[in-house]
């Protein structure tokens, strides 16, 4: 067991190397760069391999090109290179092959600014590029789950075949803080039975994502819905923080659910009854828990998030519109502040 | 499939079904030895057909056709 | 009686179920299209050098996007024109792959062009094999980025006007300005001879893939009988008299017998050889214990870039987590860094860290006066400000502690001029205003130039001068 002070970006490519990613292939762009410093120095002295490419589209099609044959492969980026990723996400999504994508969000739209945001949030939870198809994404709050989460998404992205997404913010890029490094490291073995991997083996094997016959097309398309129902059905994830006898249900991703933490905790001092929740996979949503959570009298839910209403939405969906859902948000490269929470809360509790 | 036997002289094989009658190995062909059919294949092209004499075995018309299963060149080795 | 026999490629499958429908073992290609032929070349290559299992094809958008169909051999399809960044992932995975990029004109000269030219800019493992008709075929016959001045395509009607479409582009020559290719020849699909001499240039391009010496480009000028109006005579002609004239034929570059096969590095993923890249044996600290009675310290460090302030705020979260104290940092960062003002956040806390960006600080650290102006405000009642006394005439608001510190004259007496942050770092460490305990300052210290050993000496010597100063001017 070791510990030690790590910057959140680095955090992520602490997690790769133990997950056994062989592959980082990306594009400088603030404020995730330092996910390409860190793995352009680590990746080569264990023999594993780097390419800082010509774009963001370049970067994630060589992705594509080493996940084609097997291998772990992770590529990161803010919003700006993410818009840029999409077309080949999707292609990802329908030759299903297995990536992990990291997106350290700044603010938008355009080139906005380089402070934090959760502007990503429809881009990244809602498919993002064009076609019928989702991404498992998780959420991590710590520079400790940038790191574990990066690990975890890797074993998603091939127990599901598919793009994983990290979905992160430029405070939780940028910040340090210690982690616990992991005990375990993973040796990877190529799945032969779809992988295209240059042997005789595999030749057989095909990567593709073109289907002419709208028949097959549309079987094709129903397949990968009933992968995302089974999705839906195991890999939802949450944490809850005061909830138990909460009249006020924060509902918080990400840096924002940080600070919701501390407002938890300074609002039931002056005897608000005040939870977070805090979905952990962004898709899948945590549906079901919302809408029981909904259920009980009198509560009330906030989103907190560092964008226009985004996940607002989703809780909405959640709860089937049975409550009222309250926006605090901050956007353009501002983090919200616990006094803005707190001036909300006190509205409600009111 | 249209088989010309002769002993120790080479001869394309032809395959009917195959030919789209894009006439490239006719084009290619060094001794004329060539020829599109009146008649059509059952994918409704016209086809190509070796007159019968002539082939040297160079190989032109396979190369110069675009279609993998078409033509097949055959050289008898010499004992 | 014993045959030779042309015409068996093992590099191209006898039939072609992919495909599917009534005509199983022909091609999609219409009649006379030169996409079947350099298949064939490249099949019968792919055969006779026996690099089939190593060979991976990628599919490219267009009318070659089925070629998958036909290679015998491990095959991808991929998105318009990122064949060769596709390529560069699966040959630096594989690196015993023979990887074969075959892209028409809109794909590897308009929409991938920038691949194209990067991809064989580092040189990579790689045959490309680029397909030049002068015109879009799948699409149905618009302009390409080599369609011929005057050439009329459905989206040129009365033909390529460079005023508006600029002229057609030059891809071998394009690619002979870069260093890293091996081999770069431009060939044609048209009559037998022009054949022949494209299967030698193919055949070369993949003897330079199955020795691993990198890149290999072949430009193919070929036909596009339906879009562009042509029987078989016509093409070839058309390829031979036009297009030759704006695409001469030839090798542009040979470099085959001079490049040395390269091998790329094998990956290690044991955990002993990542724990030694963190160091882990020799760094690491306690893990945080909750202490709810500690509560929580908030510290804002600012100055201006090059004053050591993120450094600064490092050192004192490392300290923190020596003591096994809950911690985050968290710089101000991009622009900002480079010259003008700096300042980090540093939650030392008892419990779980919520936001780790300090608002209202219990202990701001100046070292200039700028940053006095910008945050002295926001320092909590009873909080202090350490400050570098440069800013002498600033007036501080009711109830906070003002410290000021000659820290660059300190930190000069000491050895350094540079070291004013470990001035600083003192003087807090003396004022007792963290809670931590004296002795992480000097662990902190000695991690945090644990690769330049002499300056842990000098920083603790700073360190210790700092304390004396404090105890001898601040009550």
């Amino acid at each position: 067991m070791a510990t030690q002070l790590i910057k959140g970006n680095h955090a992520v490519i602490v997690g790769a190397l133990y997950a056994g990613c062989d592959c980082y292939f990306g594009y400088p762009i603030t404020p995730a760069s330092e996910i390409l410093q860190e793995a352009s120095q680590l990746f080569p002295k264990v023999g594993r391999k780097f390419v800082q490419a010509e774009s963001e589209e370049a970067a994630v099609n060589m992705a594509y090109g080493a996940a084609s044959t097997g291998h772990r492969v992770l590529t990161a980026s803010s919003g700006l290179g993410i818009s840029l990723k999409q077309e080949c996400i999707s292609y990802m999504a329908g030759s299903q092959l297995p990536c992990v994508i990291v997106d350290i969000m700044r603010a938008g739209p355009g080139l906005g600014n380089i402070g934090p945001e959760q502007g990503d949030y429809n881009q990244v939870v809602k498919g993002g590029g064009h076609g019928n198809y989702k991404c498992i994404v998780l959420a991590p709050n710590s520079v400790q789950e940038m790191c574990d989460f990066t690990l975890r998404a890797f074993d998603l992205a091939f127990e599901y075949r598919g793009p994983v997404y990290v979905l992160a913010d430029a405070v939780l890029g940028q910040m340090v803080e210690p982690i616990r490094f992991p005990e375990k490291a993973v040796e990877p073995k190529i799945d032969t039975s779809w992988a295209v991997n240059a042997t005789a083996e595999t030749k057989e094997n095909l990567i593709t994502s073109i289907v002419l016959d709208f028949q097959i097309l549309e079987d094709f398309n129903y397949e990968l819905q009933e992968k995302y129902a089974l999705i839906e059905k195991n890999e939802v994830d949450y944490e809850e923080y005061k909830i138990e006898d909460a009249d006020i249900v924060l509902v918080s991703y990400g840096i924002s659910s940080r600070i919701c933490r501390t407002t938890v905790d300074q609002t039931r001092k002056q005897g608000i009854k005040v939870g977070l929740f805090r979905p952990i996979s962004l898709y899948p949503f945590p549906n079901d828990r919302l809408k029981e959570l909904a259920g009980k009298n009198g509560c009330q839910f906030v989103s907190v998030e560092m964008s226009n209403g985004q996940m607002l939405e989703d809780i909405k969906l959640a709860i089937q519109c049975s409550k009222q859902v309250h926006l605090v948000n901050r956007l353009g490269g501002n983090l919200i502040t616990m006094d803005q929470i707190i001036s909300k809360i006190k509205e409600l509790a009111d | 499939m249209e088989v010309k036997d002769e002993k120790k002289s080479p001869y394309p094989v032809l395959t009917q079904i195959e030919c789209k009658a894009c006439g490239r190995c006719i084009i290619s062909c060094p001794k004329g030895c060539l020829e599109m059919s009146k008649e059509i294949n059952q994918r409704g092209y016209h086809y190509v057909v070796y007159t019968g004499t002539g082939c040297t075995g160079c190989a032109n018309c396979f190369y110069s056709c675009p279609e993998p299963n078409a033509i097949e060149v055959h050289i008898p080795k010499k004992d | 009686m014993a045959e030779k026999i042309i015409g068996r490629l093992s590099g191209l499958y006898k039939e072609f179920p992919r495909k599917g429908g009534t005509a199983p073992t022909a091609t999609h290609y219409c009649p006379g299209c030169g996409h079947g032929i350099l298949h064939k070349l490249i099949g019968e290559a792919m055969g006779d050098l026996e690099i089939a299992d190593r060979t991976i094809v990628i599919s490219p958008v267009g009318c070659s996007v089925f070629a998958y169909y036909y290679f015998n051999c491990g095959n991808i399809q991929v998105a318009h024109g990122r064949a060769p960044a596709v390529a560069t992932g699966i040959s630096r995975a594989e690196d015993n792959a023979v990887v074969i990029s075959y892209q028409g004109d809109g794909d590897l000269a308009s929409i991938g062009l920038n691949e194209t030219l990067q991809a064989a800019n580092r040189g990579e493992k790689l045959a490309v094999f680029f397909v030049n008709n002068t015109i879009y075929g799948m699409t149905g016959g618009q302009m390409a980025p080599t369609t011929l001045i005057g050439e009329k395509t459905t989206t040129c009607p009365t033909g390529r006007d460079p005023r508006f479409s600029g002229y057609p582009i030059h891809m071998c020559e394009l690619i002979n300005n870069l260093k890293a290719p091996v081999f770069i020849e431009r060939v044609a699909i048209s009559d037998i001879k022009n054949i022949r001499k494209a299967r030698r240039a193919v055949r070369k391009a993949l003897e330079i893939q199955r020795d691993g010496k990198g890149y290999a480009f072949v430009e193919v000028l070929s036909n596009c009988p339906t879009n562009l109006k042509q029987d078989s005579q016509e093409s070839i002609d058309f390829i031979n008299n036009v297009m030759t004239k704006e695409f001469p034929l030839g090798n542009l570059r040979d470099n085959s017998e001079e490049a040395e096969s390269f091998k790329r590095s094998v990956s290690d993923f044991s955990i002993d050889s990542i724990n030694g890249l963190y160091d882990l044996k020799n760094d690491s600290s306690p893990d945080a214990i909750n202490d709810p009675e500690f509560g929580d310290v908030q510290v804002k460090v600012a100055g201006f870039g090059g004053q050591g302030v993120l450094s600064m705020g490092l050192i004192l979260a490392r300290a923190a987590c020596k003591d096994s104290r809950h911690v985050s940092w968290y710089p101000s960062y991009g622009p900002e860094q480079r010259g003008g003002t700096s300042n980090c956040s540093v939650m030392i806390s008892g419990e779980l860290v919520g936001s780790p960006v300090v608002h209202s600080p219990d202990v701001l650290i100046a070292m200039n006066r700028p940053s006095l102006e910008k945050f002295a405000d926001d320092v909590e009642p009873g909080g202090v400000i350490i400050y570098d006394s440069v800013a002498s005439d600033f007036k501080f608001k009711q109830g906070v502690k003002a410290v000021a510190v000659p820290a660059r004259q300190l930190a000069a007496k000491g050895g350094s001029e540079r070291a004013a942050n470990t001035v600083m770092l003192g003087v807090l460490k003396t004022l007792g205003c963290t809670k931590l305990s004296d002795e992480v300052f000097y662990q902190a210290i000695a991690d945090n130039f644990a690769a330049k050993p002499k300056l842990i000496d000098l920083n603790h010597k700073i360190l210790d001068q700092a304390a004396k100063w404090t105890k001898e001017n601040i009550k």
